[in-house]
């Protein structure tokens, strides 16, 4: 009885509350976590494969945190040339940069699948020689020496290699060698390498380190993975990311 | 050729300006003793906030009130002094009254007069007390040895004098003079908007000269940006004389409230000025919003005409947004409490001129940085992910969804503000 009551009652309620809620639907709360945070960012670097327009985005997850967030103030302060990023990060302070790069830091992501190796095998044993024993003649070391042996990278500033578009690759050598335009108005150890190199030669690097899969491996320890002399040759980025945290 | 004539006309208008009499010394002239030399310069340094010297005085990512930051106008880049007591590159020489003159008469050190990109025609407001306040608190900080690179003004405009043509014609010093009819608080917030707030210098409109053209609050377009700025006296746009004042309160220090959310230039606002104001001087700054005279009356944009090629883009905008944007601004267009804006019933969404919706779809842009939320939720940008046929359609949609109602959004104006003409 009750029950035939209520459900009547609700019947003649009925029309009012729909009424009411498309009228004003009140809204709920959103989670309270670093990754709704970053929703924003994960349009452009996510898992996903995104071939086609989309495949310049560089991955992000699992690259040091210190490197990530050298990148996120480098763009924000006009270091680094990236239109879209920079006005997203505009009024953001470093607090919440390094909150980010910690979020991307610590993400564990499957890697896209490697592109297919386009380059005769010649091309690919210089890019070998040059990534496991770099050019001593030239003072070129190895890019394991400082990106690790894994080439995933080296705590706390220097990101791995892999998982990044072959495009992405050649426009950062590009960006260095040219200096200026989007990268490299820093003078640094890496801007000073990739000087060296003839364009032969970074376009075999960046066709090699594309077509390479990812490994699972977490960035290794500066303090016990980086000869002191090449931590001395990278000193203005050490410096850089002892800033204010 | 046009602006060698604006040169000529100018230049002959140019005596008017040095004809005036050097400003004089009214009552407010005097620096006045204080006792209590900590309490003025605390007083100083809450006032420096009020008037977001900061903003403009530091580089990005730069030392604070160093300067060196890139403001760009319609007659060229300018780029802020250093403000900090370096005796060689600050202003460690100046004395208060050096710095009187440039806060309400908008003069240099040297007697120059200075370009009202520096919104001392806002500032000359501010009472002699509070200049010296924040003159001491200037004055207190560790000076910065930065020299900064000269401004890229263009001609003739970069032709100092011609300033003294601007002035005579358009420049009033003045104190501002309390309304006697008013309480105290409404006063207060006047005071506040009319002087260190200086929220005239971006919500009016202005010809090519800088020069306030529209009604004061008016609304306007912000200069080398497509940013639009809207009417704080039109209920249509940002009028709030309908508003309970707790909400514009909180929209002013917390950049949310109910139906509106502060981006790009006013969520900078927020969060390097307004956030850090007193609850009783953002109350008094609500309550003199508020009553002021409303210049249109409020009603509903005009609506489409329902044919079927309307309701056809329509339904074509909603498929997008269900796939975009649903998932933030909710199924009703309700948002999330202190995360996503509503857009149900937001002006900001059905403004009569879309650009700054436009602009928020293109970019994207993360709320405004407060103590209160120091990790704000952001809007990512869809500029390369949706053609502009895709973002008029789904502007076109929100403008039209959940009881809004605006004019249809062409591709070919998000096309003209992804290319940054206005
Ligand atoms: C519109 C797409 C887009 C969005 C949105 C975006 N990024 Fe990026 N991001 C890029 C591109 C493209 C680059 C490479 C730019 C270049 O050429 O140097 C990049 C580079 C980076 C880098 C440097 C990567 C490296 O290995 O050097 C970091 C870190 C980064 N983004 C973080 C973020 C974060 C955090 C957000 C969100 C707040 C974000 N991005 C939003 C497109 C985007
Ligand atoms: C002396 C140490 C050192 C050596 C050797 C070195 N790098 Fe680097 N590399 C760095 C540092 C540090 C960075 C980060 C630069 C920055 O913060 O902008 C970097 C960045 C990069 C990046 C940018 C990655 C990204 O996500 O944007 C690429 C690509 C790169 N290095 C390739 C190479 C290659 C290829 C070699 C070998 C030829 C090499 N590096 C050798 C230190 C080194
Ligand atoms: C909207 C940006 C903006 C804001 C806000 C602003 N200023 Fe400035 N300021 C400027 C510009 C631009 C100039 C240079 C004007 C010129 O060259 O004629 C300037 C010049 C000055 C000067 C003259 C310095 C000199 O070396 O001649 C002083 C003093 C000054 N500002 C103090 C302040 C104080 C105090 C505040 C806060 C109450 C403030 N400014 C807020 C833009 C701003
Ligand atoms: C640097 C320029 C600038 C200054 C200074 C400024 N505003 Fe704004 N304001 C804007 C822009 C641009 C918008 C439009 C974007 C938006 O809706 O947030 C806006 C929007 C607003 C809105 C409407 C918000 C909404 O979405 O309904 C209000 C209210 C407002 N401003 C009040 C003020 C007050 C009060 C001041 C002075 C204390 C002020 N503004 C100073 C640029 C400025
Ligand atoms: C990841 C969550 C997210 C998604 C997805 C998203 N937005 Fe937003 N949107 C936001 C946030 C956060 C803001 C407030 C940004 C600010 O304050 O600067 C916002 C602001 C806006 C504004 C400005 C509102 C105002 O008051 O001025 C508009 C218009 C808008 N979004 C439309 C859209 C449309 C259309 C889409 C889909 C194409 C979309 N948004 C997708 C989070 C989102």
């Amino acid at each position: 009885m009750t029950q035939w009551l209520r459900s009547i009652a609700l019947w003649l309620l009925a029309p009012v509350a729909v009424a009411a809620a498309s009228a004003d639907v009140q809204p709920a709360g959103a989670p309270d976590t670093m990754a709704e945070r970053v929703k924003a960012c994960i349009v452009c670097h996510t898992t996903a494969d995104k071939a086609g327009r989309d495949a310049y985005y560089p991955r992000i997850a699992g690259k040091p945190e210190g490197y990530l967030f050298n990148q996120l103030r480098n763009f924000r302060d006009g270091r680094r040339h990236y239109r879209p990023m920079k006005l997203l990060l505009e009024n953001l302070p470093d607090a919440y940069l390094r909150e980010m790069a910690r979020h991307f830091s610590a993400l564990e992501l499957a890697f896209p699948p490697p592109e297919p190796l386009a380059i005769p095998p010649e091309e690919a044993d210089l890019a070998r020689t040059l990534i496991l024993r770099g050019d001593p003649a030239r003072d070129i070391p190895a890019c394991t020496a400082c990106h690790g042996a894994d080439l995933m990278g080296t705590a706390p500033f220097i990101p791995g290699l892999l998982g990044l578009p072959r495009v992405y690759l050649l426009a950062q050598f590009g960006n260095w060698r040219n200096g200026g335009l989007m990268r490299g108005q820093a003078h640094d150890c890496m801007s000073e390498i990739a000087g060296r190199l003839a364009p032969r030669e970074t376009d075999a690097l960046a066709a090699w380190l594309a077509a390479r899969p990812g490994t699972t491996a977490r960035p290794a320890d500066a303090a016990a993975a980086l000869p002191a002399e090449l931590a001395r040759r990278c000193g203005s980025i050490v410096l850089q990311s002892a800033g204010p945290q | 050729m046009k602006a060698i004539v604006l040169a000529a006309a100018l230049a002959a208008l140019l005596g008017i300006g040095l004809l005036r009499p050097p400003p004089g010394s009214g009552p407010d002239d005097a620096a006045a003793p204080v006792a209590d030399a900590a309490a003025q310069r605390r007083h100083g340094a809450y006032l420096a906030r009020a008037g977001n010297c900061m903003g403009c005085h530091t580089a990005h990512g730069g030392e604070p009130y160093a300067g060196g930051h890139v403001l760009e106008t319609s007659i060229g880049t300018f780029i802020t002094p250093n403000i900090t007591p370096d005796p060689d590159t600050g202003i460690g020489e100046w004395s208060a009254e050096d710095f009187w003159q440039a806060l309400h008469h908008g003069q240099g050190r040297d007697g120059r007069p200075l370009y009202p990109a520096f919104p001392y025609p806002d500032y000359t407001r501010v009472t002699r007390p509070d200049a010296d306040a924040l003159f001491a608190y200037l004055q207190s900080l560790a000076p910065v040895a930065q020299r900064n690179p000269p401004g890229r003004i263009r001609f003739p405009f970069n032709f100092r004098p011609l300033l003294h043509v601007w002035r005579a014609l358009y420049f009033e010093p003045g104190t501002y003079v309390p309304d006697a009819s008013r309480d105290e608080e409404w006063n207060r917030g006047a005071y506040l908007v009319q002087g260190l707030g200086h929220c005239n210098a971006c919500h009016t409109t202005r010809n090519p000269l800088g020069i306030s053209q529209g009604d004061v609050l008016g609304g306007g377009r912000l200069m080398e940006s497509n940013w639009y700025a809207p009417s704080l006296t039109s209920l249509q746009e940002g009028g709030m004389s309908d508003w309970a004042i707790e909400d514009i309160a909180r929209l002013l220090t917390t950049g949310m409230a109910p139906r509106a959310a502060a981006t790009g230039p006013m969520a900078a606002v927020v969060s390097q000025s307004l956030q850090h104001l007193r609850p009783e001087d953002a109350r008094a700054m609500a309550v003199y919003l508020r009553s002021l005279p409303e210049t249109a009356p409020y009603s509903r944009g005009p609506a489409p005409g329902l044919t079927g090629d309307v309701d056809r883009l329509l339904r074509q905008g909603e498929d997008i947004y269900e796939a975009h944007c649903r998932e933030c601004h909710g199924a009703a267009g309700q948002g999330m409490l202190n995360a996503y804006p509503a857009l149900a019933g937001n002006r900001g969404v059905t403004l009569a001129s879309p650009t700054n919706a436009i602009r928020s779809v293109l970019f994207g842009g993360y709320g405004p940085v407060t103590e209160r939320q120091p990790r704000p939720y952001g809007m990512p940008p869809f500029a390369q992910h949706l053609r502009d046929e895709e973002i008029a359609r789904v502007l076109s949609y929100i403008r039209n969804a959940w009881g809004n109602r605006g004019s249809l959004v062409t591709a070919a104006q998000v096309d003209r503000s992804r290319k940054g003409i206005h």
